[in-house]
């Protein structure tokens, strides 16, 4: 097995904030030492570069192991929304195994038969077959009961329940937030509480079953509020978002462009800035890709026929960036949000950089500049809604259980 | 008749042409002179319409348009495709009921398709909001937004605001009213933004679940209550109930509507003595509307909106397909 270095990195440590000047000695697809440089035949030069743990990216919908290489992601907790649906355990098994070696691909599997909101899955089944969490998939449950003999039966196997909260009641048909943008266009949309309402019912139902429940995707001030009060309780919930609702307000959906048409929607200003607060605060855990590439027979229709989802995987890392930049949070504390707690929600022994883990590292050159061009991504689609932002940080190398990719 | 408002429409700036758009896609991105241009241009059709048997010209002669309804109309339809024969084109019409989007062709596949077929316009309805904008991307002619979703309807906003101009002698300063299912509404949307370009004051009333959010920021003073709107009003637009566009209740029963949001003799008798009744069409009436009220001879100008409908369209045809004729000054 292969036995090598990376020299003079500026290493992401566990629970630091800023980078420390290490060498790095991988032996047998792990980290052995963490410190001083070990002479070995084989070795990388990480000198300005930033040795960071390979990103884990909570929540995807697509194996896409092009954009996934370019964006740094060695690990993707995949959404049970394939075709077929990840309900039984032949199809989770297969996914566990598509991408090795050089990706691993962790299903969550399906709350639900067909994801069908009403008819449990066989989630000890699936677990068995390498399930690491359980999903509501692109909607969530409206029926209370099932949700609550989900997170009991998923309290009880101590598997995770990531939740899409989106009242379908209020959401109805809506294709964007109520606001002036959606009136101006002309679209069918929701209020926010359409997401506050679904977040507080699963908190209740969480407290009520003990399950661990995961907000995939917190978008507005209220939902945050609800998610906040409820850690300040003690309740085991976690929650994440992706980019797109840290970077974009409903403004970006004008003239009706359909690579920023999302799920949940786009949101108000107002709220876009209480998500940037929530993750200086600490009140969101993970930030996500939500890897949705998809073609122009998806996208190349009118707004509300066209499918929501964003290619997020290449501009995940560049983007996140950005927050450091800002000043919003610590470099270390960055890669907790893309790497070591969703391995934490997860359990996946993964997302540090320490002794005894697995090698699956990037190099990173944190200011090399480069364009996001939806013409000339990696990914199986170029529907990003960032087309043309210039950005910061592009992967260099990137080691999956020690092995170059 | 007098044209008074603070936007003359011969003082548009020089320079460029007149009405500087390739397509007709919505008001919200007209200035006030080009609106008040089109409108200026209508009032030599409101003479030719009216000018007895020989209702004909040849401006557009050799031309041909394409009417593409992907949703079910009759008068727009209809006034589109005379005002078009009345110029000299040559006019096609394609319902989306016999057409090709059936069958599971793209809506681009459609345009293309349509593109190909070398129109000198194409005017288009669709019920998905944004659809018209998406289709004059992908064609090189003129395209006219003949209603989409509901986005816009650029050409009702104008054919309303050429009625009230003739009616009331000019837009600026008028209060309209207009009530109904505004959140449905691509008649609402044009006209709040055609006359408040043009300086009207604009309420809009409707039943809290058929109100937008935010509407207020495009110059609207919501109401809920009917009568409350009414007073000091100079017009009163009434929108019918989109049943189509509802997904679940949005009122208990038409009849319940009306007691709330229908506007019969009592509510009229509100407005101002010599308020205008307008109403894009079609009617429902003893839902949004009574009869007496509709059928009002001096206040109802439902059946002149639509005289004026054939005027602006033939307008719009005119002054879009100018640079393609070769006219001299349109660039």
């Amino acid at each position: 097995m292969t036995n090598m270095s990376i020299l003079n990195g500026n290493v992401i440590l566990p629970g630091a904030d800023t980078t420390a000047l290490l060498s790095l000695h991988i032996a047998d697809g792990k980290i052995a030492s963490v410190g001083t440089a070990v002479p070995t035949a084989e070795h990388i030069d990480g000198s300005g570069l930033i040795v960071a743990p390979g990103i884990i990216d909570l929540g995807v919908f697509k194996t896409d192991k092009p954009a996934f290489r370019f964006g740094g992601i060695t690990r993707a907790a995949l959404m049970p929304d394939q075709s077929p649906v990840h309900d039984d355990p032949a199809t989770v098994r297969f996914a566990a195994l598509k991408g090795k070696p050089d990706l691993w691909v962790h299903p969550l599997a399906a709350a639900t038969r067909g994801l069908d909101g009403l008819h449990m899955a066989e989630i000890a089944l699936m677990k068995d077959a390498g399930a690491v969490a359980v999903a509501t998939g692109r909607k969530w449950i409206a029926d209370s009961g099932v949700m609550l003999r989900i997170m009991h039966y998923c309290a009880a196997l101590d598997l995770p329940v990531i939740v899409h909260n989106e009242d379908s009641g209020v959401a109805g048909h809506a294709v964007a937030t109520a606001g002036e943008t959606a009136t101006l266009l002309g679209l069918s949309s929701a209020p926010v509480v359409a997401e506050t309402l679904a977040i507080a019912r699963d908190l209740l139902l969480a407290e009520e079953s003990g399950a661990h429940v995961h907000f995939r995707q917190v978008t507005t001030a209220g939902g945050l509020d609800l998610i906040r009060a409820a850690k300040a309780k003690g309740l085991r919930v976690t929650c994440g978002i992706t980019p797109a609702h840290l970077f974009l307000s409903d403004n970006a959906i004008s003239d009706f462009r359909t690579f920023a048409r999302l799920s949940p929607p786009l949101r108000s200003e107002s709220d876009r800035l209480a998500c940037i607060q929530a993750i200086a605060d600490g009140t969101i855990d993970v930030i996500a890709s939500g890897h949705d590439p998809r073609g122009p027979e998806d996208k190349r229709l009118p707004f509300s026929e066209s499918a929501p989802g964003m290619a997020g995987a290449e501009t995940l890392l560049a983007l996140s960036l950005n927050l450091v930049r800002d000043n919003v949070i610590s470099m270390g504390r960055m890669f907790e949000l893309l790497a070591s707690n969703p391995a934490k929600i997860l359990g996946l022994n993964a997302g540090q950089i320490c002794e005894g883990q697995e090698a699956d590292l990037i190099l990173i050159d944190v200011d090399a500049p480069w364009q996001v061009d939806g013409n000339r991504m990696a990914a199986l689609a170029g529907n990003t809604p960032f087309d043309r932002l210039p950005v910061q940080g592009r992967v260099r190398q990137m080691l999956k259980g020690g092995k170059l990719i | 008749m007098t044209w008074t408002s603070s936007f003359a429409a011969d003082s548009f700036p020089s320079g460029s042409d007149a009405f500087p758009h390739k397509h007709l896609l919505g008001i919200a991105g007209l200035q006030p002179w080009e609106i008040l241009y089109i409108l200026k241009e209508a009032e030599q059709w409101v003479k030719l319409n009216r000018a007895g048997a020989a209702k004909h010209a040849d401006t557009l002669s050799g031309l041909t348009i394409i009417n593409a309804f992907f949703e079910n109309s009759t008068r727009t339809l209809l006034s589109f495709e005379i005002a078009g024969k009345r110029l000299g084109a040559d006019v096609v019409n394609m319902h989306a009921a016999q057409s090709s989007v059936k069958k599971g062709e793209t809506l681009i596949d459609t345009a293309m398709t349509l593109n190909a077929m070398r129109a000198d316009a194409i005017v288009i309805r669709h019920g998905s909001s944004g659809a018209v904008q998406l289709i004059s991307s992908k064609v090189d002619c003129p395209v006219l937004n003949a209603g989409d979703g509901s986005h816009e309807h650029p050409t009702q906003a104008l054919l309303d605001a050429l009625t009230i101009m003739r009616r009331k002698g000019k837009v600026e300063g008028q209060t309209v009213v207009i009530c109904g299912d505004v959140l449905h509404s691509r008649v609402a949307r044009s006209n709040l933004f055609c006359l408040k370009s043009l300086g009207a004051e604009v309420r809009v009333v409707a039943p809290p679940a058929l109100m937008p959010s935010g509407i207020e920021a495009f110059g609207a003073i919501p109401f809920s209550n009917f009568d409350a709107a009414l007073n000091g009003a100079d017009v009163i637009m009434m929108l019918r109930l989109q049943n189509e566009r509802m997904q679940g209740d949005f009122i208990p029963s038409p009849r319940e509507y009306f007691h709330l949001y229908g506007l019969d003799e009592r509510r009229l008798a509100l407005a101002k003595p010599d308020a205008l009744v307008m109403h894009p069409g079609p009617m429902n009436r003893g839902v949004e509307i009574a009869s007496s009220v509709a059928d009002h001879v001096d206040r109802s100008a439902i059946t002149e909106q639509v005289e004026m409908g054939v005027a602006v369209r033939m307008a719009c045809l005119d002054i879009l397909t100018r640079k393609a004729r070769g006219q001299e000054g349109w660039a």
